[in-house]
């Protein structure tokens, strides 16, 4: 490039730039300071601001300060528990299917010579992520009950034959598990694809040559090499699941009942601030979900070095 | 086929073919695992209940059957759905737009330009664009419910247009596709500030722009929890109508069948109609995310 070598082979030009205008620095400032101003604006609305609020709210009743009786409250209230241990058991049924499989089926696809062929794989298994939300619940609404589903061999095979027995509470954490992989997985292959082709071909080769057959390669050069990966899908995903929200109120309002409304932490949340108006103990849930999801970021922000850039 | 990958076949041990066979086997079943409730979802609304209870799942139903299931869904509370939907792309392409104006220079900002406080805002906005958006859904609620405004659309547009993600993706671009000494070298040649972003800067970050675009639309129409709680009624978008829909639906509703109700098929084309803005754009943008420009360009 051109401007590129002129500006590094001419550093008295600069100089010579320098002189001609007030203060270039100046000017660099302020257009960064006004370019980023916008988005600094809605940084303190909708992120600093509300977790503040959500901080006085959790402490306080009716404006007094009233230190954790909030928190001591929302723990006392019987369907605290139930509700983490629910969250709990989906994160670990989801999590340890999310790490086991995603790895597998990235690094199969990533075996695959044909070019097109693992094009198309990788669309084929992103493409669910269209649907995220509501409608993927509701999509698997029909998935599910057995009088209409397209597998509903497979859900008889496994002992279901209607909606509600499909939604026992015992079996919920996997039919959430199972929700959540099938929306998210694909991303999420794309990115340990992604990672994968980053790994040098000459290391690959090198442990062929060695000897290495493709479990070998797999289990001790590219799946090490992937484990900074792994934790970032793991670190963020745990934290979404905790927020667990859209997935059991849809089913609960679709199984009449049988996943209860306060099913999750984050549902029980929303029952404080609207069903019995207790905003104060919405705030110390919140609170409680949001300083969870803070912790694994800052960790990962400053001790993870995936931002070392940064 | 050559007749050297013929003789490789032949050199395969038994173990490596099992290998083969299972590998084949696992991506196999996960495509359908992947693909199948899409199918059905395409065939669903073709049919009518009984179709959907009695027929094998994949066998087609019919135009007529169609049209019917789309007549009742269109005209279920005098075309609720169509506003749910416009309620959807109204706070979304607002949204878009807001997004694209305050990320894409805040990005140029972070990475080409030195002004005070750009290393802790660059550090909040790691921190916070790690945080799962719906964590600060109820903490934004009860803060727009103290200033009022609660129902009116901006509680949502506005939470949707602060995309720190979005301001990490452009800041991550421009720190790596263009170099301090190019835009030096414009400086050189006269350019003031803002004619090295509009001039340089921008014409090179077309990429990068369709990429927080994606971003932003996709997870915005998909938004459930946010409007749920900021915007009901009329005022929905469709994911939350979608929801609002099932309670009409007297298979598993058998409470509700006296009102005005949905047929099984009709909420079918419902869910087919709500995802279909998104599904088009994730087809389209095929390229770009299969390229592994998510992996590189995303999480890098």
């Amino acid at each position: 490039m051109p401007n590129e070598a002129v500006a590094r082979a001419s550093p008295g030009g600069q100089r010579r730039f320098s002189t001609k205008r007030a203060d270039p620095e100046r000017s660099q400032r302020r257009i960064g300071l006004a370019f980023a101003s916008l988005y600094a604006v809605f940084l303190v609305v909708f992120g600093i601001l509300p977790a503040g609020y959500a901080i006085y709210l959790a402490f306080t009743k009716k404006g007094a300060f009233v230190g954790l009786a909030n928190f001591a409250k929302v723990f006392k209230d019987y369907r605290f528990l139930p509700a983490l241990e629910h969250v709990g058991l989906y994160l670990f049924v989801w999590l340890l299917s999310l790490v086991i499989l995603v790895v597998l089926l990235a690094l199969l696809i990533h075996a695959i010579g044909a070019r097109w062929l693992s094009a198309s794989v990788r669309l084929l298994y992103y493409i669910p992520g269209a649907l995220a939300g509501a409608s993927s619940v509701m999509l698997w609404l029909f998935v599910l009950d057995p009088t209409v589903s397209p597998v509903s061999f497979l859900l008889r095979a496994l002992g279901l034959t209607s909606f509600v027995d499909a939604m026992q509470v015992g079996r919920l954490p996997i039919v959430l598990a199972v929700i959540a992989f099938w929306t998210g997985a694909g991303g999420w292959i794309l990115v340990m694809y992604g990672a994968l082709n980053n790994i040098s071909r000459d290391l690959i080769e090198a442990a062929r040559v060695d000897g290495a057959g493709p479990i070998r390669t797999a289990w001790s050069i590219q799946i090490p090499l992937l484990r900074k990966w792994i934790a970032y899908m793991v670190i963020l995903s745990f934290a979404g699941g905790t927020q667990l929200f859209v997935e059991p109120r849809v089913l609960s309002q679709a199984s009449r009942g049988v996943v209860s409304q306060d099913y999750s932490m984050n549902q029980l949340a929303f029952l404080y601030a609207f069903k019995q108006a207790d905003f104060n103990g919405s705030a110390a849930i919140s609170l409680i979900l949001l300083i969870v999801a803070l912790i694994l970021s800052i960790f990962f922000v400053f001790r993870g070095g995936l931002f070392e850039r940064a | 086929m050559s007749a050297r990958e013929v003789r490789e076949r032949r050199s395969l041990s038994p173990g490596e073919w099992l290998g083969r066979a299972f590998a084949v086997l696992v991506l196999v079943v996960f495509a359908l695992f992947f693909v199948v409730p899409l199918v059905w979802l395409l065939i669903a609304p073709s049919k009518s209940d009984r179709q959907l209870l009695l027929d094998p799942p994949f066998a087609l139903g019919s135009f007529g059957t169609l049209a019917d299931n789309w007549q009742s869904l269109v005209t279920f509370q005098s075309g609720l759905i169509w506003t749910w939907i416009g309620n959807s792309a109204f706070y979304c392409l607002t949204a878009l737009a807001i997004t694209l104006l305050t990320s894409i220079p805040a990005g140029y900002a972070l990475a080409l330009t030195e002004f005070p406080g750009r290393r802790a805002l660059l550090a909040i906005t790691l921190v916070v664009m790690l945080v799962p958006g719906t964590a600060l859904v109820l903490p934004i609620f009860l803060e727009l419910s103290a200033v009022h405004l609660i129902g009116n659309p901006l509680s949502a547009i506005l939470p949707f247009s602060f995309f720190p993600f979005g301001v990490y993706l452009t800041y991550i671009y421009f720190s790596t596709a263009i170099s301090r000494d190019l835009l030096d070298a414009a400086r050189i040649d006269g350019a003031g500030e803002l004619q090295v972003f509009t001039r340089v800067a921008m014409p090179l970050a077309t990429p990068v722009i369709a990429l927080v675009g994606f971003f932003n639309f996709t997870g915005n129409w998909n938004n459930y929890f946010l409007p749920y709680v900021t915007l009901p009624g009329r005022k929905s978008p469709i994911q939350v109508g979608l929801a609002e829909l099932l309670s009409n639906v007297p298979a598993f509703n058998p409470t509700n069948a006296g009102s005005t109700t949905i047929s099984l098929s009709a909420l079918a084309l419902a869910t087919l109609m709500a995802v279909a803005p998104v599904l088009i754009v994730f087809l389209f943008s095929q390229r770009f995310l299969v390229t592994g420009l998510t992996a590189g360009g995303v999480k890098e």
